[in-house]
């Protein structure tokens, strides 16, 4: 399992890694994610703060709660997260990637033909 | 339903080791107390559980006074180096000397976790080694089933596998049926993602007493180039400094956005064990 780290509020953290998992089709749609008692425990984390990331992905209609059985993933649920991501895509990665190249002093024509290289 | 604590002075001779705390544990919280050496942190554990009493002030829990009433001590139980119960006694014995004081007590948990941490049940508890002494009083703080759940270093003398267990089953015993949960520990990284409310103490005295996520957002570590910082840094609040070389790092009050960063600046929050030593040793509280 992917380790936490102290950086960031951990309740964010274990949104960020159901989300990578419903992208990666780890967690099916339709199908039960794990319950919060086995989140808590793998990663060695509060409950409260399990069920605190797991809200999040309710409160975006990610995730919904089937009485008795538990989390499952909602219909649709990939696309929407792959169009979250696309719009954050931006500022998660280009931003961070241009602030890099202007301070190693490369151009624009520079990045892009790296870009250009490594692109299959 | 919680335990308030009510300007609770307690003074061993001339030595105050407890100087005017008031705190209230919300129940269903992990609170986590953390304190250097000789803080008081294990003062604060005996006089909730009845075993001293204060110099001054009342300690409740759901209302009722802890002082001499058994209703109420049967609601906790307290995992300390003290010793509870007679050496000679086995482990077996122990557990069922457990059930007669705690109604709630699980047996059948009890052995399924001296089990799992290969407890041995027919060995006299003085003849256990100072790791097995706390995984049994472990054990039984984690079968007894009370509302309240005190843990003055409960890894102490555990190694790294055992730790890890207990932490895992702390958090199944939580998630099945919540309790509070008052915690103490050295090993703030191991049991900073389990912590909700962080109660600092020093000197007998409580500096700090919010929730965790909060408590990190109080300063941040900034990181650049000496000369550049230089001139950035006024207006700031500086806690600490230090450099290497060309290169310096400052920690300041409060938190900057990245993008308000000039540029070869990085900015870092703080973890719990960095936030601790910071403010005890640092001298932000003094």
């Amino acid at each position: 399992m992917a380790q936490l780290t102290e950086h960031s509020p951990i309740f964010q953290q274990i949104a960020e890694l159901l989300e990578d998992a419903i992208l990666s089709g780890a967690y099916e749609e339709e199908t039960q994610i794990p319950s919060i008692t086995e989140f808590a425990t793998t990663y060695k984390i509060n409950p409260a703060t399990a069920l605190k990331g797991v809200t999040l992905l309710v409160e975006e209609d990610l995730l919904y709660k089937r009485r008795g059985l538990g989390m499952f993933v909602r219909e649709g649920a990939k696309s929407k997260l792959l169009k979250k991501r696309r719009e954050e895509f931006a500022v998660t990665y280009i931003s961070p990637l241009v602030k890099e190249a202007t301070r190693l002093e490369l151009s624009k024509e520079d990045v892009l033909e790296m870009l250009e290289r490594r692109w299959k | 339903m919680s335990i308030e604590i009510e300007n609770i002075t307690k003074c061993f001779g001339k030595t105050t080791a407890l100087n005017q705390v008031n705190l209230t544990f919300e129940k269903g919280k992990i609170c986590g107390l953390l304190g250097n050496n000789g803080a008081g942190k294990t003062t604060l554990f005996r006089l909730i559980a009845n075993h001293i009493f204060p110099s001054e002030g009342t300690i409740r829990v759901d209302g009722e006074e802890v002082w001499d009433n058994d209703r109420v001590l049967g609601k906790m139980f307290l995992v300390s180096e003290g010793n509870l119960y007679p050496e000679s006694m086995k482990v077996k014995d122990g557990f069922r000397s457990a059930g007669i004081f705690y109604p709630g007590f699980d047996l059948e948990n009890a052995n399924r976790l001296a089990e799992l941490f290969h407890l041995p049940l027919k060995k006299k508890i003085a003849g256990l080694s100072t790791g097995y002494k706390t995984i049994y009083k472990l054990v039984l703080g984690l079968s007894v089933n009370t509302p309240y759940l005190l843990l003055d270093e409960p890894v102490l003398g555990l190694d790294a596998s055992h730790r890890e267990l207990f932490y895992k089953l702390l958090i199944e015993k939580i998630a099945e049926s919540p309790c509070t949960v008052l915690l103490s520990t050295h090993l703030i990284q191991e049991a900073a993602p389990l912590v909700e409310q962080t109660i600092i103490i020093e000197e007998g005295k409580i500096l700090r007493n919010r929730p965790k996520d909060d408590l990190l957002e109080e300063y941040c570590l900034i990181t650049g180039p000496s000369s550049k910082l230089e001139e950035w840094l006024p207006g700031k609040k500086i806690v600490k400094k230090a450099s290497l070389g060309g290169l310096a790092s400052v920690y300041i009050e409060g938190t900057v956005e990245e993008a308000d960063l000039p540029q070869g600046f990085t900015k870092e929050k703080l973890s719990l064990q960095e936030y601790f030593i910071l403010l005890t040793n640092g001298g932000i509280a003094s």
